[in-house]
């Protein structure tokens, strides 16, 4: 790789969406002169371009505004506060001592950087993944590329659909096509609940009269060249399809709507430990990885149903990053946060007890009239009630750090609040 | 006593919430986490809204499209057909978020704005990759 272009800055962003425009901002703030985002799309803004539908920034702005506008306000600070930005640049590599590889048009880029906040978002889980079984003919796609070519290209996808998986996409897409004037025939969800959240199941679901069919899993797609029809079928605990409950349903287009992945290529190559729960990286309360001065936030770090939530936790991520690109020393992790039984995850892995925290979490499964239970392994620190609990929705915790100082371990469990 | 369930639809916490009725009056709302979720559900009973978000085609911009919502939530039955009025319009760049795209939609007083900004198409085609 000769004829590198040479550049160094002090906090460089990987990704452009809601998560890299605040670490970038945030970062701005906290003393860094040079900031640099980098962007493999045409704009920034990243996945909100095409989430044109309201409910972004109720928590910060205090109105359900669109993804497009939640996007604008945030790039709006980015120009006024002239942060420099790359566009259809993609990062090929990141390395543990703060090189950054980027391909964009001017040639390759040689980065390096004082700290680097990675913020590349998730993508889809796509058919592969789930093993759905049958031919492949065309008319299948992730409910996001089918959001992307509806919403950003204009183009008719198809007319009759059914949609495999509940997740919050998928929902979005059902009533957005039926209003586009499609027939939304019928969404299956293998789990015995939605994976997506209520609010979206009554606005986009129950408005509409589109079934929603529970535990029930897609056993064969029919069709050469196109989709003809699906066949779904009712499945037992153990996931396996019931005979004698198949249902057929004579469709042109399906979408698949089975969930995130935190996109962690970069992390992996860079030797940067992974959570295999989250599919994120490890990260300690100033959101560092196990990488000193490489830093985590947003949907690559782990999934958010909320983008407010992305955008706070991108402005800590920042922060961290300014602080230690102007050499500040920052507090270190040494006490395990671990999930306990009934949590599938909890974030940051491990925390300083110097500091107040917040911790990110979500259920295994939805219960009603449940206990948070924070331990240090032996001594209850903290019970939060929670009338409803879902797996859809994120939890946060704040503690206190009077509350956390001197523990080895904290561990959240659930618990029957009876 | 009858009762009827909801889910609250203003934000991401998806309350559930039960009225109950005495005769045709509401005699309790519970559930509700804050003041939005009784007034939805009250306002659910006797004449639902929900609000309009979608797309229409631009002339000349960096974009195909510009993504549009209704500037207030409409009556719910009208929605259908407030998205067919709107698949008629055209608009023409420079769009800026908040720009008029249509007035007054069904006479219902409310407009049809924008929600993203469209640049004019400069010499080379910019479209979304
Ligand atoms: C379809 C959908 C609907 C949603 N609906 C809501 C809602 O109603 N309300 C709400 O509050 N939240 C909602 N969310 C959640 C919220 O929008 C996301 O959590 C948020 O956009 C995540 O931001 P991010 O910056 O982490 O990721 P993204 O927005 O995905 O941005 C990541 C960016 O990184 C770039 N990138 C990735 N890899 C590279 C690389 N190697 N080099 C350079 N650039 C790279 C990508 O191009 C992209 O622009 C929704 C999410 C989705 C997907
Ligand atoms: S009642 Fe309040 S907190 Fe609950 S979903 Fe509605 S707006 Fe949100």
């Amino acid at each position: 790789m000769s004829e590198m272009i040479v550049k160094s800055v002090d906090v460089a962003v990987v990704g452009g969406g809601p998560a890299g425009l605040s670490a970038a901002l945030s970062a701005k703030k906290n003393g860094a002169k040079n900031v640099l985002i980098i962007e493999r799309g045409e704009s920034l803004g990243g996945i909100l371009n095409q989430c044109i539908h309201e409910g972004f920034g109720i928590d910060s702005f205090g109105e359900a505004l669109t993804g497009p506008e939640y996007m604008q306000r945030f790039i709006d600070q980015v120009e006024s506060e002239r942060i420099p930005y790359m566009r259809n640049s993609m990062v090929l590599r990141v390395s543990k001592d703060r090189k950054i590889i980027v391909s964009s048009k001017e040639g390759l880029y040689e980065i390096t950087a004082g700290s680097i906040v990675l913020c590349m978002g998730c993508r889809e889980r796509t058919r592969g993944q789930i093993c759905t079984p049958g031919t492949r003919p065309a008319g299948v796609y992730t409910a996001g590329a089918a959001q992307n070519y509806i919403n950003l290209r204009g183009y008719r996808i198809g007319e009759r659909v059914v949609i495999l998986g509940s997740g919050d996409i998928g929902l979005i897409m059902a009533r957005r096509l039926t209003l586009e004037g499609a027939k939304v025939l019928a969404v299956a969800e293998i789990m015995p609940y939605s994976s997506g959240l209520p609010r979206n199941m009554a606005q986009c679901l129950y408005d509409y009269e589109i079934p929603l069919f529970l535990s029930h899993t897609v056993v064969e797609i029919h069709g050469k060249k196109r989709v003809e029809a699906v066949t779904i079928a009712q499945v037992d605990e153990r996931f396996k399809p019931l005979k004698g409950t198949e249902k057929k349903f004579e469709c042109d287009t399906i979408l698949l709507s089975v969930g995130l992945i935190p996109e962690n290529e970069l992390t992996r190559d860079a030797g940067i430990m992974i959570d295999e729960t989250t599919g994120g990286a490890v990260v300690d309360e100033s959101l560092q990885t196990s990488v000193a001065g490489i830093y985590a936030c947003g949907n690559a770090l782990h999934v958010h149903d909320v983008v407010d939530y992305v955008s706070l936790e991108a402005e800590k991520a920042g922060k961290s990053a300014a602080k230690n690109a102007a050499g500040r020393q920052q507090e270190k992790g040494t006490i395990k946060a671990k999930p306990g039984e009934g949590v599938r995850y909890v974030l940051p892995h491990k925390v300083s007890g110097h500091a107040d925290v917040k911790f990110s979490l979500r259920v295994s499964s939805p219960e009603r009239n449940v206990k948070l239970i924070v331990t240090d392994g032996e001594r209850v620190i903290k019970t939060f009630m929670k009338t409803r609990v879902n797996p859809a929705e994120m939890i946060q915790l704040p503690l206190k750090k009077s509350e956390i100082s001197g523990s080895r371990e904290i561990i959240i469990k659930l618990q029957n609040a009876k | 006593m009858p009762s009827k369930n909801y889910v609250c639809i203003i934000c991401p916490n998806s309350c559930e919430i039960v009225a109950d009725f005495s005769g045709k009056e509401v005699a309790k709302i519970i559930g509700q986490s804050c003041r939005k979720g009784e007034e939805y559900v009250r306002k659910e009973i006797v004449a639902p809204e929900r609000g309009l978000t979608t797309t229409v085609p631009v002339k000349n911009g960096d974009a195909a499209l510009v993504s549009v919502k209704a500037s207030k939530t409409l009556p719910k039955e009208l929605i259908p057909k407030a998205v067919s009025a709107v698949a008629k319009a055209r608009a023409e760049a420079p769009v800026k978020i908040g720009d008029v795209i249509i007035k007054n939609v069904l006479g219902t007083g409310v407009d049809i704005v924008a929600t993203k900004n469209v640049s004019r198409k400069a010499g080379i085609n910019t479209g979304q990759d």
